[in-house]
């Protein structure tokens, strides 16, 4: 963020919103993240900005018959088509910064 | 105020640590090292597996251990009888070792060692099932161990752990006709999430195993040397 934020020059800006793509498959839980964010920048120039979550699913694909999926822990996240197991993940592992929304002051 | 810009970044929130992680593999193959990230819950014998280990490895390669702990450097205290060269890694409050930690530690080796002279490094991560599977290291290869007192159920509870292991160590398998453990429940499991895994069982007081996985590490340090 600090080396975007120099590039846009920091102090002509105001960051409004922080949008993120969560997969489901990753060890981040979205809420634990918005109430560390949340923590973490007050008082700091990203105070007034607020972070969004899109959930990106878990999806995978089927060694057997090509078609994807939504594994489930229930079913061991196996294929339903073939019963197979998870061998590609289409989805799911997405950590990412897909974009910042800011404002010219 | 002007209207709201957005601009478009696409980047990874652990790009940094990525970026690291990239910076330590290049140094790792330019003293052609191979380095194994050795990751487990707490409790499931990661040291004890690195000192039967090292006794037998010792004889054939030059080894070396980063050694991450939370608060103690009683692992590495245990390791550095061995008479190899350990670098501990108190992480403090931080439950997984990340590839910043871990460049620091390389440098604290070289001043102890010259690493050319070495084979393979090994990095005995913070035991924790969820953190250290998402934050690479530069490591070459991944081990995960899980011992049967844990469950069958665990690599349905941490997958990411699991998926993201080369090779998935079954420990403590001396207990077994103690427990009510289904063993093929377990490869089971780990196998809905991670077919391609290399699976060994292994006990540390009978030894079962050991050279299954000397023989797993052998292969890949002569495979990286080549």
């Amino acid at each position: 963020m600090e080396e975007w934020a120099e590039k846009k020059n920091k102090e002509k800006i105001v960051v409004e919103k922080i949008n993120l793509k969560i997969g489901e498959f990753t060890c981040v839980e979205p809420i634990s993240l918005i109430n560390t964010f949340n923590a973490a920048v007050l008082g700091s120039w990203l105070d007034s900005s607020e972070i969004t979550i899109e959930t990106i699913p878990f999806e995978g694909k089927c060694s057997k018959c090509n078609r994807s999926y939504f594994p489930k822990k229930e079913n061991g996240y196996k294929s339903p088509c073939c019963n197979f197991n998870l061998e590609e993940i289409i989805s799911g592992r997405e950590l990412k910064i897909a974009s910042i929304d800011f404002k010219e002051k | 105020m002007h209207l709201p810009i957005s601009d478009k970044i696409e980047l990874n929130i652990l790009h940094q640590n990525s970026h690291q992680a990239e910076k330590n593999k290049v140094k790792f193959n330019n003293y052609n090292l191979l380095c194994l990230n050795i990751m487990s819950s707490p409790g499931a014998g990661k040291t004890r597996l690195l000192e039967m280990t090292l006794e037998d490895l010792s004889k054939e390669f030059q080894s070396a251990v980063l050694e991450g702990d939370m608060t103690t450097n009683l692992d590495a205290a245990r390791l550095e009888k061995l008479n190899i060269p350990v670098v501990p890694i108190t992480t403090g409050r931080a439950c997984h070792l990340d590839a910043n930690m871990v460049s620091g530690g390389l440098k604290l080796l070289e001043k102890k060692i010259n690493p050319d002279i070495l084979d393979i490094l090994l990095v005995e991560n913070v035991g924790n099932l969820v953190c250290p599977a998402e934050f690479e290291i530069g490591e070459h290869f991944k081990v995960a161990l899980l011992s049967i007192t844990e469950g069958e159920d665990k690599p349905l509870k941490y997958p990411i752990m699991f998926r993201e292991a080369d090779l998935i160590l079954i420990t403590k398998v001396d207990l077994l006709p103690h427990l009510n453990f289904d063993i093929n429940e377990l490869k089971s499991n780990i196998a809905s999430t991670n077919p391609k895994a290399d699976i060994i069982e292994i006990s540390s007081i009978t030894k079962s195993g050991f050279d299954l996985w000397q023989k797993w590490i052998s292969k890949k340090i002569l495979k990286f040397k080549k």
